[in-house]
């Protein structure tokens, strides 16, 4: 009886449970040291600080599963925020900016895939390249100026919430909510999305089962490329600022929720339902941390022990693998738990 | 554990004869004469448009300037190669900077060496520690060196606050340190260089050190050879933290003016040194040489945008270019490296 | 399979007494600024008798936590801005993030609404990116005072260190005194989208033209990182040989250029000036690299952003030009163009001088 108990809940017990229950968890905490926590306004501007970062983790999530990363994704952010400025100041329609911009994007993405999978370079290094060479972009088209003039209809964006659905909700949180379905959809639904998590796991396997590996990684970095201008675009206008250093940094913090979320920095792992609850604790902890006052300095520790226990919570099962086989030296001793470790991060 | 470190310096077999160890040998004389020879073109057609390049305070200001970075390199070479990363070692080196200097102001008369020493503590602390999390839990370095990045640094800023500590409360002997030249080198350029070669020497030479490499190339394949995987890993780890923290000593000497800030956002900068210096970011081959060449390019290429005057608007873009082209030319390296191996194993079974 | 299990559990526990203990301390944390012990009911004599109002909470959000600079301007130890604020018998609490982006200060700024802010003291890491947040603050009632680095327009009124001209004139008369008004002179600066350095180096290209024999020859950009700030200076040094002075209106790029001058060969050789601060910069004074250099007192520019952000918010102070008002111990003050009050001249340091001053 407590067997099958035990058999039916266990595709419950995993990363993304645990990973709710703590969201859970910082709601509880939050709401009982600050009344402000779950007020209208409170999580209005958790929409606003949080919005682009959560638009760049989506595609993030993608690469990660089929095994590359993608470190310039705050880099395209600002190269697409200066251009828009760039643009904008010499009087461009703000249509074709919109156009311009979203090419732009793309082909950073693909400059990205194709040095990754026509020349074989790993992505950590390539993306650490283009993340200077992307940035450099932006501080050419701006140099030292800022423009920060955009038209009202654009930056209230950035003041107002989407009509008819009361005071919470941003347009950039709408627009994650409404980007992280239609990934979850494609990760989760279908025969890409398959192939993602199959790339991830193995190449080799992936390509003798017919997935066209090269053309898909580059798929994904394309679409990086394009969120991310949109992530740009978002940022300018809530900020009504255009300068070359928006969006300076971020990339880890991307990572880092990634992570956070459960996709395994191996590949072949990972939800995008848990990269959303990755995105609602990062946020709701430095959120809390701020309106109890407390120590903002070290709000880096916070995170950082969060990404320690996602890595170290994850592999407690494995550990406890290993320990029961030196315990019954018949069973055949892997030399690895972690067939992943011999394909590249 | 020190016992693994002094071992005997019999060299292991060589994956298919010793004609192939002979070609990866020369992979790694060619790698690292590539560098040299990228560097003295560089330099050559920087001199040739403003030959105050290559005067001699010039020189050595680029070689103080790359000596911190050098020394990180050598830190993360070690770890690169066993198919690790430590991105915390901007953190350490933050954290090593002020709390060494900030010996001098508490304890009038505190002697310099000391103070290299506690450095060298700090930053053995933190290395440790990954060392501990990533060989013992077994969970990938990116992850918990990106943790301690945070986690570090968060320390640093929570001990240091909005203080800093200045000039005028280090000795000038300390201060002095980065001036010292001998014959017109600098002292620590050549102590750097010291360091560097020992390291590259136990990397090239020691058991445990060649050890690395063949982790980095196949962790199973190792463990299954009896190598012990996780103390290599976490004598890596150890080292480069140590590193990191002698480094962070050498940083407050050179710039006098240590807050919470200092070493930020030098993880990238110097992975980009070790790639450029033709480690593999997959581990198993590399240089600690080439690395520190790599250091040493990074910090030529900086000097000659400056002294150019090339618009500092430009630099950032100029690096990635040069960036993503060491990495291209280092898998066109490594493509045909792996082809000539092969093709030489075959013809020797 | 159990373990697989437990462990699954055991990660939202360790999380969740993490977040507690983390919490708990919360009462306990040092740099969170000091709050005033006497909230809500507290008595003060001057504030009562100028009809101000008291209790309220005003937050201090400068550029970035950990700055040596910002935290002279801010704490009660030093009598920055929070001491003006208890001693009008406010409730004071310095807050911001660490990188001195606005990424990371508008969070900080919106808790601080969210926790009932009636007045916020800001130091802008941009001029206009903060806008939409001053402007939500503002509408809600709450007073906006900057401090510093302005945000135009999205403030009631803005503390000017001195200003922005005189800053910048005088680092130019500084320099032109030390090298006879004549020779190649270079800026390092802070970034290159860095408004008020920008701003300064405007004017010191106006002062210039005062001295015809003085040529600025470049213009560089340290960041504000002691490396690259380093770097441009050597630079600068090979590619100009005949430079004569150097300017760097900015507390790092001073700090980072003196070290590299402090040799015999630049020592006294090149002249350098610009704006820092005593305590980081006594060695090279004590030692010749530097002769001069200029700045105003930090704490004191708190202390009087303090005192306005008390006064508009208890409907004394409306920022329009020609209204005066009294900062407690620094005197009186008047309101000048676009709602700005300066601080004062900027106060020159010398080796004469500098031993004086702890910051």
């Amino acid at each position: 009886m407590s067997d099958r108990l035990v058999r039916s809940l266990a595709p419950l017990l995993r990363w993304e449970t645990g990973l709710a229950l703590v969201v859970v968890i910082i709601g509880i905490v939050g709401a009982s040291v600050s009344s402000e926590f779950f007020t209208s306004n409170n999580i209005f501007n958790l929409g606003l600080s949080y919005g682009e970062i959560a638009i760049m983790t989506l595609p993030m999530t993608l690469i990660v599963i089929s095994g590359e990363i993608d470190l310039s994704v705050a880099s395209i952010l600002g190269m697409s925020s200066a251009l828009l400025g760039y643009l904008w100041a010499r009087h461009w329609p703000m249509l074709g900016i919109f156009g311009l911009v979203a090419v732009v994007g793309l082909a950073a993405g693909a400059v990205n895939g194709l040095l990754v999978t026509r020349l074989g370079l790993p992505s950590l290094a390539v993306t650490i390249g283009t993340l200077a060479v992307y940035r450099g972009i932006a501080t050419i088209l701006l140099g030292p100026n800022t423009v920060a003039n955009f038209p009202v209809t654009y930056t209230n964006l950035g003041v107002n919430a989407v009509p008819f659905t009361g005071n919470d909700l941003t347009y950039s949180a709408a627009i994650f909510i409404v980007l992280a379905i239609i990934f979850g959809v494609v990760l989760h639904a279908t025969p890409f999305g398959r192939s993602v998590y199959a790339m991830g796991a193995s190449v080799e396997a992936a390509q003798y089962a017919g997935i066209r590996v090269k053309r898909n990684k580059t798929i994904l970095f394309m679409t990086s490329g394009l969120v991310c201008a949109l992530a740009g675009v978002l940022l300018t206008f809530r900020l009504n600022t255009a300068v070359q250093n928006n969006g300076l940094g971020l990339e880890l913090a991307v990572v880092a929720i990634v992570l956070l979320g459960g996709v395994s920095i191996f590949g072949g792992q990972g939800t995008v339902i848990g990269v959303v609850l990755g995105v609602l604790a990062f946020a709701g902890i430095q959120n809390a941390l701020f309106l109890t006052n407390f120590n903002q300095e070290a709000a880096g520790i916070v995170t950082g022990a969060l990404l320690l226990l996602s890595v170290f919570g994850r592999n407690a099962a494995s550990l406890s693998g290993r320990l029961r086989q030196w315990r019954s030296p018949n069973r055949h001793g892997r030399g690895s738990d972690h067939p992943a470790e011999a394909t590249p991060p | 554990m020190s016992t693994a470190l002094v071992s005997q310096s019999e060299r292991p077999p060589a994956p298919a004869g010793t004609g192939a160890r002979k070609l990866t040998e020369r992979a790694f004389r060619i790698r690292e004469s590539g560098i040299i020879v990228v560097l003295v073109l560089f330099v050559a057609v920087t001199a040739s448009i403003q030959p105050r390049f290559l005067n001699i305070t010039n020189i050595q200001f680029i070689l103080v300037n790359t000596t911190v970075f050098a020394l990180l390199a050598l830190g993360e070479t070690m770890v690169v190669i066993s198919r690790n990363y430590d991105l915390s070692v901007g953190s350490v080196l933050g954290l090593s900077a002020y709390l060494s200097a900030s010996l001098f102001g508490g304890h009038p008369g505190f002697p310099i060496p000391l103070a290299f020493l506690a450095g060298l503590g700090i930053g053995l602390g933190c290395g440790l520690a990954n060392g501990v999390m990533v060989a013992a839990g077994r969970v990938p370095s990116l992850v918990v060196t990106l943790a301690t990045l945070y986690i570090f640094r968060g320390i640093d800023i929570l001990i240091v606050g909005g203080k800093e500590v200045v000039a005028n409360s280090l000795p000038s002997a300390f201060l002095e340190i980065p001036k010292a030249t001998v014959l017109g080198i600098p002292v620590i350029a050549i102590a750097v260089a010291v360091v560097i070669a020992i390291g590259a020497y136990y990397l090239r030479s020691y058991r445990s050190g060649r050890e690395l490499y063949a982790i980095g190339s196949n962790p199973d394949a190792a463990r299954l050879a009896g190598i012990p995987v996780g103390r290599r890993v976490f004598v890596a780890f150890t080292v480069s933290g140590a590193i990191a923290g002698v480094a962070g000593v050498l940083w407050a000497a050179q710039y006098g003016t240590i807050d919470s800030t200092a070493g930020t956002g030098y993880e990238l900068q110097v992975i980009s040194a070790v790639v450029v210096g033709g480690v593999a970011i997959f581990g198993g081959s590399g240089s600690a040489v080439g690395a520190a060449l790599g250091a040493l390019l990074l910090s030529t290429i900086s000097s000659a945008l400056y002294v150019l005057g090339i618009s500092p608007f430009w630099d950032q873009a100029i690096f990635g270019l040069l960036l993503l082209l060491a990495i291209t030319l280092d898998r066109f390296i490594s493509v045909r490296l792996t082809a000539a191996l092969r093709s030489r194993g075959a013809r020797h079974e | 399979m159990q373990l697989r299990q437990t462990a699954g559990l055991a990660v939202p526990l360790v999380l969740a007494s993490l977040l507690l203990a983390a919490c708990s301390s919360s009462s306990s944390s040092p740099s969170s600024g000091s709050t005033a012990a006497t909230s809500g009911t507290s008595s003060s004599p001057a504030a009562a008798a100028a009809g101000l109002k008291t209790g309220m909470k005003v937050f201090v959000i400068p550029k970035n936590l950990g700055n040596n600079y910002f935290t002279t301007a801010d704490s009660a130890k030093t009598d920055g801005a929070i001491a003006a604020l208890e001693a009008l018998g406010e409730t004071g609490t310095e807050t911001s993030g660490t990188a001195a982006t606005p990424a990371s200060q508008i969070p900080a700024i919106q808790a601080a609404i969210s926790k009932g802010a009636n007045a916020l003291i800001v130091s802008a890491t941009d001029p206009t990116a903060l806008c939409p947040t001053l402007n939500a603050a503002m509408k809600r009632g709450i007073t906006v005072v900057t401090y510093d680095s302005d945000a135009p327009g999205c403030r009631d009124v803005f503390i000017n260190q001195a200003s922005t001209a005189q800053i910048g004139t005088s680092e130019v008369d500084v320099l032109a005194k030390q090298i006879n008004q004549t020779g190649d002179i270079a800026i390092v600066s802070a970034t290159a989208s860095a408004t008020n350095q920008n701003a300064w180096i405007g004017y010191m290209k106006q002062e210039l033209k005062k001295y015809p024999k003085m040529k600025l020859v470049s213009t560089v950009y340290g960041n504000d990182d002691p490396t690259t700030a380093t770097q441009v200076t050597q630079g600068l040094l090979q590619q100009y040989p005949n430079l004569k002075g150097i300017i760097s209106p900015t507390t790092v790029g001073i700090a980072a250029a003196a070290a590299v001058l402090d040799t015999p060969k630049y020592r006294g050789k090149i002249a350098l000036t610009g704006l820092g601060t005593p305590d980081s910069l006594k060695k090279y004074v004590s030692d010749g690299t530097i002769k001069e250099f200029v700045l105003w007192k930090p704490n004191d520019l708190g202390y009087l952003a303090g005192y306005a952000a008390v006064l508009a918010a208890s409907g004394k102070l409306d920022g329009s030009q020609g209204q005066s008002f009294t900062a407690g111990k620094l005197g009186s003050y008047t309101v000048g163009a676009d709602k700005t009050v300066l601080l004062g001249p900027p106060f020159v340091f010398t080796a004469a001088n500098i031993n004086q001053f702890n910051f």
